[in-house]
């Protein structure tokens, strides 16, 4: 197992490496001056010129600059925001929650709905639901979520009135930023309904970007499903007179699991792509809202290592999906 | 060993035709259209190319034509609606149902044009990485599980930023993110095919290596391609829609489908018709090529029928 580890670590390496270069160039790609891109202004006076590309370190040549890059980000500096002055690592801290318990949220309503919904669709092949679930769930895949954002919001919120339209909480609350989660910050605070008021705040956003996710796990689960429940050690089970819910739930979904917690990991991408989007919408204030308006005013050095840390978080993932998915079966542990 | 194979007794003519082997075109749409979404899907498509094809005779109005007299006109259904125009206007008092029309004419050409774009450096590095698996192909592969860490959406926008928002920058934005899956699942049936008989055969018979790649091995590999082209059809239109509607897409006023959601976002209380109709188009299209891939797959690759 540990030689495992070590062989899937050895393979982050240079997908780590490469991952600096391409935000190392993202920002020399650019056209047009640096400085003059960063200052936000044209023809910048030649001496300030000159000091912004000497402390940029942007006249030294482009090896020596690469290499300065990494040695920054080894010493965990990100560089600091031109809106704010702000470090960028300490932005992503305080925004990261925010797209974290949405993730979780999503990956919730995902995981239980997507799992349910493949398993009966599995066990009533070809019936009227199965249909229905999978039709369902290709149209969830085909969805633009940014728009399903928008219908959502134009039906609960502003027809009907049952959930709030932007935002984690309501302005009346002053709820301190403990963990920076406000489902938990909310329960820590004294003040009364706040909790309520942040999960129904959370709830949209929440249904929206797991509707991608929802597609895939339950189309995954449903063929999963079907492959294990043909298996003979479920005839065994059944031959055993065990009960049908112990054949599925035990015998059954648990070897059916193990494809589809692949699928989970691989979702993660697609989750931080969709917060950008959800996050949008709602103006929940995460790191995919914080990245378009850095897009939007050109604040180079909050995308390059914005980029950054969302690709590595996504490495991160999965290569703990990888190990996963080596403890969970042996022969993909042992393969070369 | 060999034993002398009978003759066939049937007379010359006239051939029963049902026992003829099928042409791989009729055994192509005889596998197809058993799939009935995929036949609902290719209809609908059939549809929108037409609409997009026949644009500036198809649609009722020039698509950029502000009708001051009929701001948020609703649809024709709706009180307030007129047969002028059909699915109403926008905030600008232009012909929703037009701008959809040029819309398809974007979204199909965005998809098109990127899906070429990438299939073919994706099949070129594909075959690379297949042919030199020791040097050459690990560097290549590397080098896309590079672009395979970031979020397809997430890469789009960091090569949008770069280069800036437009209609060309959106087509190579998302050609260069849909690389990867072509070049891995080249690599994939190329090595799966490199060890076969029939290329083993063609190699001692003198075969160069651009005959090899190109005309031996290449042509056993396009069906997991097809349909994977299908796919990022999909994809493409996708997310040069999210590009739009994030404002680093297709700009204003050019009717994007997209771009026209971003816009219709502060009407959402007021006019239903200019939010909800964009998306739907956006979905029904993706929808039916998504459906269409499902029975290409089938029809030309049974292998992967459980794999997604």
């Amino acid at each position: 197992m540990l030689s495992f580890i070590a062989r899937r670590l050895g393979l982050l390496i240079p997908t780590f490496f490469g991952i600096t270069l391409l935000t190392f160039a993202l920002i020399r790609l650019i056209p047009g001056d640096p400085v003059e891109v960063m200052m936000g202004e044209r023809r910048v006076d030649p001496e300030m010129h000159a000091q912004a590309m000497e402390r940029l370190g942007l006249n030294k040549p482009l090896p020596v600059q690469y290499l300065d890059y990494v040695g920054k980000l080894a010493q965990g500096d990100l560089g600091e925001s031109l809106r704010t002055r702000e470090s960028v690592w300490t932005e992503f801290l305080t925004l990261f929650p925010a797209t974290l318990e949405l993730s979780f949220a999503a990956l919730l309503f995902a995981g239980t709905v997507g799992l349910l919904a493949g398993v009966i669709a599995a066990l009533k092949r070809g019936s009227l639901f199965d249909h229905g679930v999978m039709g369902i769930s290709l149209a969830g895949y085909s969805m633009p979520i940014f728009w399903w954002g928008l219908i959502l919001i134009m039906f609960f919120s502003v027809s009907l009135g049952w959930t709030p339209v932007s935002g984690r909480i309501d302005l009346l609350y002053d709820i301190e930023p403990k963990t920076g989660f406000m489902l938990i910050d909310t329960l820590l605070s004294d003040e009364e309904g706040a909790f309520k008021d942040a999960v129904m705040h959370l709830i949209l956003p929440a249904i929206v970007l797991g509707t991608i996710p929802l597609a895939v796990i339950a189309r995954m689960t449903r063929s999963s499903m079907l492959e294990v429940l043909r298996e003979d050690y479920i005839r065994t089970a059944r031959a055993k007179g065990l009960s049908p819910a112990r054949v599925v739930f035990v015998h059954g979904l648990r070897n059916a699991l193990i494809p589809v917690l692949t699928v989970f990991g691989l979702q993660v991408g697609t989750l931080l792509a969709g917060a950008v989007l959800t996050e949008t919408i709602f103006s929940w204030p995460g790191v995919g809202k914080w990245l378009i308006e850095a897009i939007g005013a050109r604040d180079y050095p909050v995308v390059q290592n914005g980029i950054l840390l969302i690709a590595c978080l996504v490495i991160l993932v999965n290569f703990v999906v990888d190990i996963l998915y080596g403890l969970a079966n042996p022969r993909i542990r042992h393969q070369r | 060993m060999t034993s002398p194979i009978p003759k066939s007794v049937t007379p010359a003519s006239p051939v029963d035709r049902s026992l003829l082997y099928p042409s791989p075109y009729k055994e192509f749409w005889h596998a197809f259209s058993r799939n009935k979404g995929a036949v609902m899907g290719l209809a609908f498509m059939c549809l929108v190319v037409f609409c997009a094809l026949f644009a500036p005779w198809v649609a009722p109005h020039d698509p950029s034509e502000q009708y001051r007299d009929f701001l948020l006109t609703p649809p024709v259904w709706l009180e307030g609606g007129t047969w002028q125009f059909i699915l109403g206007t926008d905030e600008l008092g232009r012909d929703l149902l037009s701008r959809l029309i040029q819309g398809a004419r974007l979204s199909l050409l965005i998809g098109l044009s990127s899906v070429v774009m990438s299939l073919i450096p994706g099949i070129l590095l594909g075959l690379l990485a297949g042919f030199f698996p020791h040097l050459l192909g690990p560097s290549i592969m590397r080098l896309m599980d590079v672009m395979l860490a970031l979020p397809s959406l997430l890469l789009a926008v960091a090569i949008v930023a770069i280069l800036g928002p437009g209609l060309i920058n959106t087509v190579i934005a998302i050609a260069i993110v849909s690389l990867p899956s072509y070049v891995r699942l080249t690599r994939a049936a190329v090595m799966g095919e490199l060890n076969r008989d029939y290329v083993t055969a063609a190699r001692l018979a003198g075969a160069g290596l651009p005959r090899l790649m190109f005309v031996t091995v290449l042509p056993n590999c396009m069906a997991p391609l097809i349909v994977q082209a299908t796919l990022s059809f999909s994809s493409a239109i996708l997310d040069a829609a999210a590009l739009g509607f994030l404002g680093l897409g297709v700009q204003p006023p050019t009717p994007e489908w997209g771009t026209m959601l971003a816009s219709a976002r502060d009407y959402i209380e007021r006019a239903w018709w200019v939010v909800s109709l964009p998306g739907l188009t956006i979905l029904l299209s993706v929808l039916a090529i998504n459906l269409m891939g499902d029975g290409l797959r089938d029809a030309l690759d049974p292998k992967l029928k459980n794999a997604a």
